[in-house]
């Protein structure tokens, strides 16, 4: 499991463009970034190099940061190995609360989620023979 | 989290126990009395209230019991303003009048009231008395966060802290942290502020990385000049570790210390020495029993400069029956859940902006900051809650976000009987406020 960074964000102009600008001058790196907007809001979703100074700086700087416990998963960067692992949890009856994939580089991709339960994820993932990540292994 | 010994008050503590504690015989003798001299003073003195008293047929020689205050004119706000600047007043302007206040007449002319010493120092006799309910006295430190000028506020209290022999420091409201800094350097005993002013001071001494409810000395604190829940109180309360009472008042009758709350919070203690308090029926204007709710109606028995006979408050309240457990006699008023005439029609329907808070304070999801935004789109009213969540609200999941507006928009539809849009905003972007919060905006233009 590693820590993402959720960020709670109007949908004002200037609002995703102040938290990247927030973030770059602590001198934080983000791996990924997905935002989830509804007509009023957004919620950011960010992976970064060192979590917990990404919400210090966020939370100074007056907005509404948290950080909240996720999967990582490597898997190769070929087509359909996404879905053998997300067959695998749906076989074992898991719901993904929200999920984002992004490359790390030309040959694995990394798959992140969140989910309630997370007990069975470790088991299914040594299963299907790809690599559950740790914080360590995303620091970089 | 609160440190108990701090609000931990020994016995209770009287101002003027002799009036606190009075008889009820003893208190319908001496409001007799003057208010044969209030209405002798208003009919003498006031060209407006010879003709209204003239026009109902009433002199004051027809004043022989309390009751008969029921045959007397009434005076609306509108009287006031008709009255500007000192129509109102029984002495001239250049005479023993030592102050002017008035109220901020946005929507027309202002209301002024004249003070003479002796209604300033009855006035500052009033507040004292709410300080002594806080636990305060000669020996405390009060810190007057309310804003000083024509606002009563400020002002008011600062006459509580001369007649109850407090050391005042006098900062009025603004440069909140200074204001934190100096409570806690000071040894501030008492706050007196707005309720939402008070909150952001406490506020912003966490920021500041301060606990006050165990760094800070200050136990005790006077709120008013606005409506606020009990919820509020209690996070008020915990926050900097105080006892915090409800002190109500109005410019035009006084200013705060009309009544106030004792640290029971079970009631305001009408300064009934000063006022006669009526709850009258806002439809027929007829008086309604002890416990039902209604218009506050308020007769000045000791102002000499402006007196006033059965001043409309278009305030909603009640009488509380019973006796209070601190031992005061002087009956207690509930506080005040809306105005006659701040109350919104949104479709048609009464609206309270009181019961909108009452519905947020029951979410622990959001904080006590809320906006009420209307708008009129095409010929419906659209009515957006604007609403903080607390840092512990998870919402990662947007999911949650929605659900919680709409376990809210519920809520408030089965309340108000009105569809609500509820936004969750982000944190700090609703306006905090160092007088009177600014709680509904109308861009209805109607």
């Amino acid at each position: 499991m590693l820590n993402q960074i959720t960020v709670f964000l109007e949908n004002d102009k200037g609002r995703l463009a102040g938290m990247c600008r927030t973030l770059g001058d602590a001198n934080i790196s983000m791996s990924a970034l997905t935002v989830a907007d509804t007509a009023d809001y957004g919620v950011a979703r960010l992976i970064a190099n060192d979590p917990n100074a990404a919400r210090d700086a966020l939370v100074t700087a007056g907005y509404r940061a948290k950080l909240v416990e996720v999967y990582a998963v490597e898997i190769p960067n070929v087509a359909g190995s996404l879905a053998r692992l997300l067959e695998a949890f749906d076989a074992a009856g898991i719901n993904l609360e929200y999920a984002y994939c992004f490359a790390s580089n030309a040959d694995t991709a990394i798959e992140v989620f969140r989910v309630e339960d997370g007990s069975q994820i470790a088991g299914i993932t040594e299963r299907v023979g790809y690599k559950l990540l740790s914080a360590a292994d995303l620091s970089f | 989290m609160e440190d108990q010994t701090k609000t931990q008050i020994g016995a209770e503590r009287f101002f003027q126990p002799e009036i606190e504690k009075i008889a009820a015989d003893d208190l319908a003798k001496l409001q007799l009395e003057r208010l044969k001299q209030t209405v002798a003073n208003c009919y003498e003195n006031i060209p407006f209230y010879r003709q209204s008293m003239d026009a109902v047929g009433i002199s004051p020689a027809d004043i022989t019991s309390l009751d008969d205050v029921r045959n007397l004119p009434f005076t609306t706000k509108q009287d006031m303003r008709d009255a500007y600047p000192f129509g109102l007043f029984a002495i001239d302007v250049h005479d023993n009048v030592q102050r002017l206040h008035a109220s901020s007449g946005t929507t027309g002319n202002a209301t002024v009231c004249g003070y003479t010493q002796r209604d300033i120092d009855n006035w500052g006799d009033c507040f004292a008395r709410g300080i002594a309910q806080v636990g305060g006295g000669s020996e405390s430190i009060l810190q007057v966060a309310y804003g000083y000028g024509l606002f009563t506020g400020g002002l008011g209290a600062h006459e509580g802290g001369i007649r109850s022999g407090a050391t005042i420091l006098p900062m009025s409201s603004g440069n909140t942290k200074r204001q934190v800094q100096m409570m806690k350097d000071f040894g501030v005993d008492i706050l007196a502020c707005t309720p939402s002013y008070a909150l952001l001071i406490a506020d912003t001494a966490i920021e500041m990385g301060y606990n006050p409810a165990t760094d800070f000395k200050v136990s005790g604190a006077i709120l008013g000049a606005e409506p606020w829940s009990e919820n509020m109180r209690q996070e008020i309360e915990a926050k900097l570790g105080v006892v915090a009472v409800d002190i109500y008042g109005l410019s035009e009758v006084m200013g705060p210390g009309v009544s106030c709350e004792c640290r029971y919070h079970d009631g305001l203690h009408v300064a009934e020495d000063h006022f006669i308090i009526e709850i009258l029926d806002p439809d027929t204007l007829k008086p309604l029993p002890d416990g039902e709710w209604g218009e506050v109606v308020f007769t000045t028995l000791t102002k000499e400069c402006t007196p006033l006979l059965r001043y409309r408050t278009r305030d909603i309240s009640r009488i509380i029956p019973g006796t209070c457990q601190c031992g005061r006699t002087l009956r207690r008023m509930d506080r005040i859940t809306g105005r006659t005439d701040d109350m919104l029609i949104i479709r048609g329907v009464n609206v309270f902006p009181s019961q909108i808070q009452q519905v947020i304070s029951s979410f622990d999801e959001v904080t006590s900051y809320y906006q009420i935004v209307l708008t009129r789109e095409g010929q419906l009213d659209h009515v957006l809650l604007k609403v903080e969540t607390v840092p512990e609200f998870d919402f990662d999941e947007i999911r949650k976000i929605e659900a919680l507006q709409q376990r809210i928009v519920a809520e408030l539809k089965s309340n108000l009987q009105v569809s609500v849009e509820v936004k969750v905003v982000e944190p700090k972007s609703i306006e905090r406020s160092e007088g009177k919060a600014k709680r509904v905006h109308d861009l209805r233009a109607i």
